[in-house]
């Protein structure tokens, strides 16, 4: 199976691991990362203002690409995902966003939010099954005790993500089942890290991560993981941390016996 | 000058597509937000604000550079107003018309560090400036 | 050519301010068949009705016209006064010209003109109008009543007082629904099952009460005065006549591990259980999917335990067919699915309960026998946070649009008890607003802050988060001195929307009454028929209509009582005349109609025609004039144009769309 791939650019330079992992456990798994030509960054916020049109194009030109090959287009950041995932809804179902981006464009075909969108943990669950995974794990996490941290990107709003039940996820619960750890559920798990506020407001941003990784601890997390760079930047400030953080695709390469071949 | 004041309402109500006569005041956006404390003008004020078409006080409010983008607001809000849109739309209205930014590229390299993911940088110029 | 008078209303003002009514009884003058027209200030006055009966005399008339509001109003009062005058009062006409003109017109001018087309549509039709005889149906003086909690039982005491026979048909294995789950009531705080006991018992003991428990009404055909109703009674594997309600088999039944619906899920019942102690019938029923020998085959402990020989492991569901003339929903409530309110943390944390689920905990018969503990680990609360308007006034997807009506009460009756029962439990409640109209509510609200003490917060609460140490921290807006809140609490209670019972949706169906978006069933007119169906012969009696608490409850189940009993009085009924009849000769037996008649009035008969001199056997539709209600779906639908409709006949639909047109 092979499937569209946008990075976005924290994946090709603070973040290569998040990637390296991704793709090798992809190699096991028996489906293929093919990466978007030319991709552009999305931004890292989705555009709320609905008279935003010119920063919604790198994404759209990122889907038209997908669309063009006949494929899915996977993410793995969350923040590429939610803008992704956003605009791709809004030139589905917005028309005057849709028409203004495609004079923009000028296809040859109008781009009308054909493209399916996933993010990389639900190529796991809907295309390869969590199933199908736990077959694939040669290294299970055995005896870890792992706390999901979701933030806000990929689940809010729910009705747009359609990822998971935003106020009650799983997924990344099913995940570290998967590879045979123990998840452990905490409240913080959706609730935001501070996102791009730290560049600034670097205090505010440490005190809604200390509430996060204190609350992980209390419920007897060994780490956490996540899927974004940035809440991954962020949640390694807390002042308050004493368990580690690690991207998802990490402990999915460990599992599956190919970290040390990445590593290489 | 209360025309003036009229537009801004409805310039805001535009960019952000946000109804607020649907709001009931119950308050669960102020409850739900995790910048609350650093907030001059709480989240659930927003909508009175304009309401009361005083985009003003709205465009100089600490506020607009304390909102997450979290959606924690939009998601739980029972009546669909999405406050957190409101707030983006002031921020707009901020970093369009002035060009008064709240990030300038002269502050950027004391704010950097080693560990610092591009994402950061990119979605704070988006956020804080044009 | 008929005779028509013309009469224009001028509704004092409302008309008249718009239309120049005057101008439309002279414009009037000029239509064919017209002989007399006027204008009067109230048509439908007692004056008013005497010009009408006047004109008929005085210039022989033969159709009438009246220029005034909506036939919903006031078609019947003009009918009337003409049969008084011994016109037929098919021959009266409506045209609208208040609602469908005045009232949402501004231009006289415009106004004016509308009106007079609207008029002369109305000539048009009564040009073509034939006089019309209604039939005739009998009606069955027994009434069926769906639901036996409050709402059913205190409607079927009214109908069964008056002397009428009434059957309850109720779902679960005893009646006494939600009523019978509560501990205390507002605003008097009288223990609810002292209240509702004793009318369980006067229902059962009746002479003319009939009860099905544990049954369900599976099909309804008929219409007013004369409905066959199919009712399903689920085997219950217990013979009734012999079981003495002992208790022996429910206390020795090995299986135990079944939730308690009537304790909603809090603790276990086993298989073979009455859902409460006072359960009327005092009967037993065996959950099929929960008993060991339906199961297995082996066990059969209830049977060697009961002296009297009433367990019967081969009974089956049985199908009782019986006639009724009237029918009242009172089919109740439950309370939403919480799903989709995850950041209170109800599926995360057992100290998070809805407010019935309170109802259990603080009732002696509960599953904490009456002591206010938390479910996880059985100690006593501290801290005790209300939450208001769960799932209420939302105008999202996630919740219901309506307020919920009871919760502030229940709120402020939960707050004080506790407070009243264990005086060092804070309690605080978190609102939106307090919604307390009713006889000495509010009073009661007031009695919870000022002489217990407890601490109304105003402002909603965005998450309640589970603590390591257990308890669960509440995180909520204060409004009034603009602060968030962060309470750290034992037990958080969720005043959770209730909506119709989810099986209305079938009922309703099967009854051809309407309901609305939310699901409640929609009533004849929101002000002056509260407790109709527009149906004929479909009774509103409870929640099932729209959220209300008891006191109203009991009010409208006993309006329901007498609207049916209205019913029942009468011996026969006038069927409606404007019913569909098929030509034979132009029908093309395509079942199309039979297809959109909701209300099974059409069936297919072989017949023999004489087309022109061929004589044929065709099939043919055959509408039944007592079960047509005159919708005209079919009249539509027919390719033929065979169907038509009495009063409404299609060249009489032309007549008036020409005459617009015109």
């Amino acid at each position: 199976m092979k499937y569209s791939y946008y990075p976005g650019c924290t994946l090709r330079t603070k973040a290569k691991d998040l990637d390296d992992y991704a793709r090798a456990s992809a190699r096991v798994l028996g489906f293929e990362l093919e990466e978007v030509e030319d991709w552009q960054c999305c931004g890292g916020v989705y555009p709320l203002g609905t008279d935003e049109i010119a920063t919604k194009l790198s994404s759209v030109r990122a889907l038209n690409a997908a669309k063009e090959k006949n494929q899915e287009l996977v993410t793995i950041c969350s923040a590429c995902h939610h803008v992704i995932k956003r605009v791709n809804d809004d030139m589905k179902n917005v028309e005057d966003i849709c028409t203004r981006a495609n004079n923009y464009m000028e296809l040859d075909t109008p781009y009308k939010g054909e493209t399916k969108v996933l993010h990389y943990l639900e190529v796991l669950r809907d295309r390869v099954g969590f199933d199908e995974l736990k077959k694939k794990v040669v290294n299970p996490l055995k005896g870890k005790k792992i706390g999901a941290y979701y933030g806000c990107l990929l689940l809010r709003p729910g009705k747009l993500l359609e990822f998971d039940n935003p106020e009650n996820p799983k997924i990344m619960e099913d995940f570290i089942r998967a590879i045979g750890a123990e998840p452990v559920i905490y409240p913080y798990r959706n609730e935001c890290c501070g996102g791009y506020i730290s560049l600034k407001e670097k205090d505010m941003a440490k005190s809604m991560c200390d509430k996060i990784t204190e609350s992980a601890e209390g419920f007897g997390a060994d780490m956490l993981i996540t899927a974004c760079p940035l809440c991954m930047y962020n949640l390694n400030k807390s002042s308050a941390k004493k368990i580690p953080v690690y991207y998802f695709t990490e402990l999915l390469a460990e599992a599956l016996g190919v970290k040390e071949v990445q590593a290489s | 000058m209360s025309s003036n004041k009229k537009k801004q309402a409805e310039l805001i109500e535009e960019i952000s597509g946000v109804n607020p006569l649907k709001c009931m005041k119950c308050g669960k956006c102020s409850a739900t937000c995790p910048s609350y404390n650093e907030m001059d003008i709480k989240p659930h004020q927003f909508v009175s604000y304009v309401i009361n078409e005083d985009v003003e006080s709205l465009v100089n409010s600490k506020s607009l550079w304390k909102c997450l983008s979290c959606f924690a607001c939009v998601e739980r809000c029972p009546r669909d107003v999405k406050p957190g849109k409101l707030i983006d739309a002031a921020r707009q209205m901020v970093v369009r018309q002035r060009n008064n930014t709240y990030l300038s590229p002269d502050e950027i390299p004391e704010l950097l560090d080693p560990e610092l993911p591009q994402q950061l940088l990119v979605s704070a110029f988006r956020r804080y400036r044009r | 050519m008929q005779r028509i008078g013309v009469f224009v209303c001028h509704c004092g003002s409302n008309i008249a301010a718009t239309v120049d009514v005057s101008k439309v009884a002279e414009m009037a003058l000029m239509e064919p068949g017209v002989v007399h027209a006027e204008d009067y200030q109230y048509m439908c006055s007692e004056a008013g009705q005497a010009k009408i009966a006047d004109a008929i005399h005085e210039k022989k008339l033969t159709g009438i016209v009246v220029c005034s509001c909506s036939p919903r109003m006031h078609e019947a009062t003009f009918r009337k006064a003409a049969e008084r005058a011994g016109l037929n009062p098919y021959m009266v006409e409506i045209a609208n010209i208040r609602e469908h003109c005045s009232w949402i017109h501004k231009d006289m001018e415009e106004a004016t003109k509308k009106a007079v087309i609207l008029m002369r549509a109305a000539v048009a039709k009564v040009n073509l109008n034939t006089p019309l005889q209604p039939g005739e149906s009998r009606v069955t003086k027994r009434a069926l009543i769906i639901g036996g909690g409050i709402a059913g039982i205190q409607t079927a005491l009214d109908i069964a007082d008056a002397g009428y026979e009434v059957d309850i048909v109720e779902k679960t294995p005893s009646i006494g629904g939600r009523m019978s789950q509560l501990d205390k009531t507002f605003p008097t705080l009288d223990c609810s099952a002292c209240i509702l006991t004793p009318k369980m018992v006067e229902a059962s003991a009746h002479e003319k009460i009939k009860i099905y428990t544990y049954s369900e009404v599976e099909n309804v055909s008929g219409f007013v005065g004369d409905f066959t109703v199919d009712i399903r009674k689920k085997a219950r594997s217990v013979d009734m006549d012999k079981c003495t309600g002992c208790g022996v088999c429910q206390e020795k039944c090995p299986s135990k591990k079944a939730p308690s619906e009537f304790n909603r899920g809090l603790n276990n019942r086993s298989a073979i259980y009455t859902p409460f102690a006072q359960a009327i019938p005092n009967v037993p029923v065996i959950d099929r999917e929960a008993c060991i020998k339906f199961k297995t085959g082996k066990c059969g402990i209830c049977s060697k335990v009961c002296q009297a020989g009433a367990i019967d492991y081969e009974q089956k569901d049985e199908i009782i067919t019986e006639k009724y003339g009237a029918i009242v929903v009172a089919t109740g409530f439950d309370t939403i699915n919480l799903d989709k309110y995850d950041e209170y943390a109800y599926s995360q944390s057992k100290d998070v309960i809805t407010s019935l689920e309170l109802e259990r905990v603080m009732n002696a018969a509960g599953p904490t026998h009456g002591h206010l503990e938390r479910l996880s680990d059985g100690k006593a609360p501290k801290e005790m946070v209300f939450i208001q308007c769960v799932g209420s006034r939302c105008s999202d997807d996630r919740g219901k649009p309506y307020c919920s009506k009871i919760c502030c009460m229940y709120t402020a009756k939960h707050a004080m008890l506790i407070r009243d029962k264990y005086p060092d439990v804070n309690v605080t409640v978190f609102y939106i607003d307090v919604r307390t109209p009713g006889k000495n509510f509010d009073e009661f609200y007031r009695r919870a802050v000022e002489q217990y003490g407890v601490n109304y917060i105003k402002g909603q609460v965005g998450k309640v988060i589970p603590q390591p140490n257990g308890k669960l921290l509440v995180q909520g807006s204060d409004l009034l001195d603009n602060r968030q809140i962060l309470k750290e609490a034992d037990m958080v209670v969720l005043a959770t929307a209730i909506e119709p019972n989810p099986d209305v949706r079938k009922i309703a169906t099967m009854l051809t009454a309407s309901i609305d978006t939310n699901n409640f069933l929609t009533e004849a007119h929101a002000k002056l028929r509260p407790v109709e169906s527009p149906t004929a012969g479909i009774f509103l009696s409870g929640v099932c209509q729209g959220p209300k608490d008891i006191p109203e409850t009991v009010a409208q189940a006993g309006a329901a009582a007498v609207k049916a009993i209205g019913l029942l009085a009468k011996d026969k009924l006038m069927t409606n005349p404007c019913t569909a009849h098929s030509d034979e000769l132009l029908c093309n037996g395509c079942s199309t109609c039979e297809n959109v008649c909701p209300y099974g009035a059409i069936t297919y008969e072989d017949k023999e025609v004489n087309d022109h001199g061929i004589r044929e056997v065709r099939r043919l539709a055959v509408v039944n004039s007592a079960l047509c209600q005159g919708c005209g779906a079919c009249t539509v639908a027919c390719p033929s144009g065979a169907m038509d409709l009495q009063g409404f006949s299609n060249r009489q639909i032309i007549a008036e769309v020409d005459a617009i047109c015109r």
